[in-house]
């Protein structure tokens, strides 16, 4: 494409974005002349540029448009929408025509006489109108230089040269058509070559002003040097006779009238002496550039026309010293971009190198240069940074048409405008901000009338809000609007099949709001022209997570909603997380990694099974889990489905402390139990999830590189890198994996509730709640065994049969004091723990509740005290632990003994050994089970068990804990199975993993059941059948 | 490798006299050749990072010089039995539409100097597979020589239905 043709377009498509912008805020301040000289002047060049390179069409339109807008300028006309409209049309067009020029080098044939008529029909109106009161040539503040020099405006007395001829913006036109014409002049075209042409038209038009008697406060002597350069060239008297004819003529097609021109040709002439004779002026001409430069920094916006025009014209074309900036081609950017991306890496890999070295000769010149990079680098980002506002600058058009179009009332209110970012991100946002704000516009906000309704001011206010926040930005679309209708959300979901009646009822708001993010959900019940096409805020969600943002909705109905969307500052450099699977490593992006959690035989934190899908309980959420080996097919621990005995056996050596096998087994054989494993905890917009990796090394800082065409269909991977060791690794993408694994789904909040109740069945730890009754040092009793907390106003405490009792969901609930000592409350509300069995009830009343503690319980100190199994240290201070069974029994005689009347098949009192290290669940167990009628012995381990079988002990049942320190509960059956007495004995798993595949190994290993921990009533079940079999079969 | 291109089209001219320079390469026991203005490299066996849910063609990708290359077992492609584990390979570079790939061959040979006149069409009966990757042959002394195209080879959206 031709260069300058290039240059034009580039510079008309900036003119038009600000326009836009300009306009809009014209119409809201009708009377600015800072706005309306600039509007004028970006129009202006607009048409000036046009007539250089011979775009007809667009000259055409554009001076039409400018003839409008002069009539604003000079105050003859009113900003009324419809002339704002009418001038929206005329940009339309013009960017109808640039579009095309773009496409096709040429500019389009088409018919724009209508609209032109209609422009000049709008000018003449105004100039009628307006005119004789206001005209009266003074050309008003803003139109003359005057604006930005606040020296008082000149007025050109009435009648002179200069008001005849049109003022300053038609003599500006003239001029420009004059060199315009010149340079197509074959003659004149070569003595043109070296002279800035732009500075030469500016300048000239300021000679002219003064010449003809307009006001002169920014003429100088510039013109003159310029024309010294012409001479050089061998610019002569004939030269600037046919010069003077251009004007003549330029004159004549602006409809200057006759005798104006004709004086104004005699004036101009005179001026050939002058201008010819001087000499070069090399010193001069210096000055000039000086002052043209002092001009440049303020000139963006608010410069006045004249001025202005040749400035910012000159600002493009002029290659002088003058510039303080200059476009550079992106590519160019985005090249060096990633030369330093490059430059960046192999800094680090030799800072890798050179780290194994402890004393390295290169230590200190790789500093150097490691800063100096760092330096690079920042700096060559800059140039890639761009205040938000380039992409905010079609919006108050958007809503200024919306606002017509839906005859609303909107105010668009943008704070943060020039917050930067990186060009390649704000390019990505740029269409979701878009949609979303006309959204907010559209779907958002009532009507006038519906807001007054509301009590809500006629106008409502979108506003946009960027700011940044760590190594983010943040962008907040908040409209005060009707605020998202959770009814309707609601409706529509269920007739769109996104989720069902049931599902619907289980979620929050919050839940139900993000359906609006879901595929082909649109609330609007109208589709208009505007929004509501199907593709909506799944699309806007998508883009921005692609990017490796999130986005928020927060909504209050009736009071409007907030969008508020994070995206990362940059794509180029990001840091990452590197990890293992299998035997290959990958990167995963830090900016989506929340959290790492390490699991192993040691920590807290184990893989659990939901029918047979592994969670992890992390804090008081269950996390659905993913396995990075079993995802990308690299599988080759999949210990559990190929005989887990072995893989057992393998182990029991090998390490001491063994409890994992029964956890790890519920990630589907996917961790390696001999290993520890690690979580990472990663977030796709609302939905958190863990992927399981085989290790965690370093993070690194990457760059990110695109795939390969061929493996970009798979989704999990957004891109590849070298790092610093030199080898290639793939860059796994979180949104990818979340999609590949599944529905995003919001959390359930039946899934939290039960990973509640399971929370107390952690061997390591167990939930206590710590409480306070009678004496002064607190108490705890295991938290699963609480179902509820109450309080219980005290006038509705009675006495029945000696015994305190209360009315509670409708039945009597017998009230025990945990001590003697204990002094229930005499008013207020007393605290109570509930515990509650099938139907019956049993409140313990304490003083005060105190804490929920999850912690290992260690029974320091045993007792025989009733009512107390013992001391343990919980949250560093001695605390009593409740023996809860006790007062069970003590509230109901028969509390314990009741399901053997009741509903198992026969009384079966036998003989069982319990093995378990935790002396809290012997001391709970035990008595539960004597007071089933079972005569029992408790070991605390597989080695005391053994020595019981050495000792000749038999038993009819034997029920082992699986996960214990030393000899678990699977080698204890495989040793009990193999010889001795007891190898026919039954044995009874009891573990607080009961998945099909750990029944399966259990079963391998001998054991004939598997029972959960702490589930009473299964255990005596099975305990009682397991009985009732063995003995049919003896 | 653009400007290249004409110069490559083999048998398009029907110059008799035109050279073409081939590096030779063994694809199972078929000699294949690739135009020698194609090739950026050829590589001994690389630390290649396999990809994981790639297609079966896909080795791999490998670090060359700071760029990330695409590593192709041209077996895979060609519809040929993978080669037993840890059999002696061969790489041969290529750039197709701004990108690498290396393309994984039993073996390479010398560069070849052949001219237009030994040139074939395809033969109808080959396998589609072939008949899809190959411009065509030429009759050398030595025995036939497949004329790969790199851009079919490398073109993967028929890859689909073949998967």
């Amino acid at each position: 494409m031709d260069d300058l043709l290039t240059e034009f377009l580039t510079e008309t498509v900036e003119s038009l974005e600000n326009l836009d912008v300009e306009i809009v805020r014209l119409e809201q301040n009708p009377n600015d002349p800072e706005l309306l000289g600039n509007i004028f002047r970006l129009v202006h060049t607009i048409k000036g540029t046009c007539g250089f390179i011979g775009l007809s069409r667009l000259e055409a339109v554009a001076h039409a448009g400018e003839n409008v807008l002069g009539n604003f300028r000079e105050g003859v006309q009113e900003v009324t929408p419809d002339a704002v409209s009418l001038i929206f049309a005329a940009l339309d067009r013009i960017k109808e025509i640039v579009a095309e020029l773009e496409a096709n080098e040429t500019e389009p044939d088409g018919d724009d006489s209508e609209l032109i008529a209609r422009l000049d029909e709008m000018y003449r109106l105004g100039k009628e109108g307006g005119g004789p009161a206001s005209a009266p040539a003074t050309a008003p503040a803003e139109a003359t230089p005057a604006a930005a020099a606040p020296s008082a405006p000149v007025k050109a007395p009435v009648g002179s040269l200069y008001e005849r001829a049109g003022a300053t913006s038609t003599i500006d036109a003239a001029v420009e058509l004059m060199y315009a014409k010149a340079a197509a002049d074959s003659e004149i075209a070569p003595l043109l070559d070296g002279v800035d042409l732009s500075r030469l038209q500016g300048h000239t038009v300021e000679y002219v002003v003064k010449a003809f008697g307009g006001p002169n406060d920014y003429f100088n002597d510039a013109l003159k040097p310029l024309f010294a350069q012409l001479v050089a060239n061998g610019f002569a008297g004939p030269h600037f006779n046919r010069l003077t004819d251009c004007l003549a003529s330029a004159l004549a097609v602006l409809e200057v009238d006759a005798a104006a021109i004709d004086e104004a040709i005699l004036v101009f002439g005179a001026a050939e002496g002058e201008l010819l004779s001087a000499g070069p002026a090399p010193v001069a001409a210096d000055a000039d550039i000086a002052d043209d430069a002092d001009q440049q920094a303020p000139d963006d916006a608010d410069e006045p026309a004249a001025k202005g025009e040749a400035a910012s014209a000159s600002s493009s074309k002029d290659t002088s010293v003058a510039n303080q900036s200059i476009r550079v081609n992106v590519d160019l950017l985005e090249n060096l971009m990633t030369m330093v991306s490059e430059l960046v890496l192999t800094r680090n890999q030799l800072l890798q190198m050179v780290r194994k070295h402890e004393d390295s000769e290169f230590k200190v010149p790789l500093q150097r240069l490691s800063h100096v990079t760092t330096d690079l680098q920042e700096g060559v980002m800059k140039t890639r940074m761009q205040p938000i506002g380039n992409a905010w600058n079609k919006l108050p058009r958007i809503i200024r048409d919306l606002a017509t179009e839906l005859h609303k009332k909107i105010d668009l209110k943008m704070i943060g405008a020039d917050t930067e970012l990186d060009r390649q991100v704000l390019e990505m946002i740029k269409d979701p901000l878009t949609h979303m704000v006309r959204n907010s516009g559209d779907h958002g906000l009532e009507g006038p009338a519906e807001r007054l309704k509301a009590g809500k001011p006629e106008t409502g206010t979108v506003t946009l809000n960027a700011y940044h926040e760590g190594g983010h930005i943040i962008i907040e679309i908040a409209d005060d609007g009707r605020g998202i209708n959770v009814g309707k959300v609601k409706e529509k979901a269920l007739s769109n099949g996104l989720a069902t009646q049931a599902e619907l009822d289980a979620m929050s708001d919050q839940q139900i709001r993000q359906f609006i993010f879901k595929a082909g959900f649109s609330t609007a019940e109208k589709v208009t022209n505007v929004s509501g096409r199907g593709v909506g805020m799944d699309v806007v969600r998508t883009n921005i997570e692609k990017i490796g943002g999130q986005i928020e909705l927060r909504s209050a109905e009736g009071k409007g909603s907030t969008f508020v969307i994070k995206i990362p500052l940059t794509l180029a450099i990001v840091s990452a997380l590197i990890v293992r699977a299998g035997t290959e490593r990958f990167a995963i992006p830090q900016l989506s990694v929340v959290e790492l959690v390490r699991v192993s035989s040691v920590t807290d934190h184990r893989i659990e099974k939901l029918n047979d899908t592994p969670v992890l309980r992390l804090r008081d959420r269950l996390l659905p889990l993913v396995s990075l080996s079993h995802l990308l097919n690299l599988g080759s621990h999949d210990i559990l489905n190929s005989g887990g005995s072995e893989a057992r056996e393998g182990q029991s050596g090998a390490s001491s402390d063994m409890p994992v096998s029964g956890e790890t087994a519920g990630a589907k054989g996917t961790v390696r139990r001999s290993e520890e494993s690690f979580i990472v905890v990663s977030q796709v917009g609302t939905y958190t999830f863990g992927i399981v990796v085989d290790a965690v090394y370093d993070t690194e800082e990457i760059v990110v590189k695109p795939v390969a065409p061929i493996l970009r269909d798979i989704g999990v991977y957004s891109g590849n890198t070298i790092l610093g060791d030199g080898s290639v690794i793939m860059i796994l993408d979180p949104n990818g994996i979340a999609t590949a694994t599944g529905e995003i789904t919001v959390s359930n909040p039946g899934d939290q509730a039960k990973g509640g109740v399971d929370a107390a069945r952690s061997r390591d730890r167990t939930a206590l709640l710590v409480f306070k009754a009678g004496s002064a040092e607190p108490k705890a009793v295991p938290l699963a065994l609480v179902a509820r907390l109450e309080e219980i106003d005290v006038t509705t405490i009675e006495k029945s049969n000696g015994q305190l009792v209360v009315q509670y969901r409708g039945q009597l609930m017998p009230l025990l004091s945990v001590s003697d000592d204990f002094e229930r409350r005499t008013e207020g509300r007393q605290p109570v723990l509930v515990f509650t069995d099938r139907d019956r009830s049993m409140g313990l009343m304490v003083n005060e509740i105190l804490d929920i503690v999850e912690e290992s319980l260690n029974i320091e100190i045993s007792t025989d005290i009733e009512g107390v199994i013992g001391s343990a240290v919980i949250a560093g201070k001695a605390t009593e632990i409740v023996d809860a069974s006790s007062y069970l029994t003590r509230a109901y005689k028969d509390w314990f003994s009741r399901t053997d009347d009741g509903q198992v098949h026969g009384q079966t009192s036998g003989r069982i050994l319990l093995v378990d290290d935790s002396p809290f669940f012997r001391n709970l167990m035990a008595p539960l089970l004597r007071a089933a009628g079972y005569d029992v012995l408790t070991a605390e381990s597989a080695d005391d068990a053994l020595v019981m079988r050495e000792a000749g002990e038999t038993f009819d049942v034997i029920v082992s804990d699986i996960e214990m320190p030393g000899m678990n509960g699977f080698e204890l059956a495989r040793e009990i199975r193999a010889e001795g007495k007891w190898s026919k004995t039954p044995l009874v798993a009891l573990s607080s993993r009961t998945s099909a595949a750990d029944l399966a190994a259990g079963r391998e290993v001998g054991f004939v059941d598997y029972v959960a921990k702490l589930d009473r009533d299964a255990l005596l079940e099975t305990l009682s059948s397991t009985l009732v079999k063995m003995k049919g079969a003896a | 490798m653009k400007k290249q291109a004409g110069r490559t089209e083999p048998g398009v001219a029907g110059n008799g006299d035109a050279k073409h320079e081939f590096v030779t390469a063994k694809i199972g026991s078929q000699r294949c050749g690739i135009a020698v203005l194609q090739v950026q490299d050829v590589l001994a066996p690389q630390l290649i990072t396999p990809i994981p849910l790639a297609p079966p063609e896909v080795s791999g990708s490998l670090n060359l010089r700071g760029r990330i290359v695409t590593a192709i077992d041209l077996r895979v492609r060609m519809g040929l039995p993978r080669r037993a584990e840890g059999a002696h390979t061969m790489s041969i570079v290529v750039e197709h539409n701004n990108e690498l790939y290396s393309l994984i061959v039993d073996d390479v040979g010398e560069v070849l100097k052949v001219s237009d006149s030994s040139f074939e069409r395809n033969p109808p009966t080959l396998d589609a597979t072939w008949r899809a990757y190959s411009r065509g042959v030429y009759r050398l002394e030595e025995g036939l020589l497949v004329a790969l195209d790199v851009g079919t080879l490398l073109t993967f959206q028929s890859q689909e239905e073949a998967a």
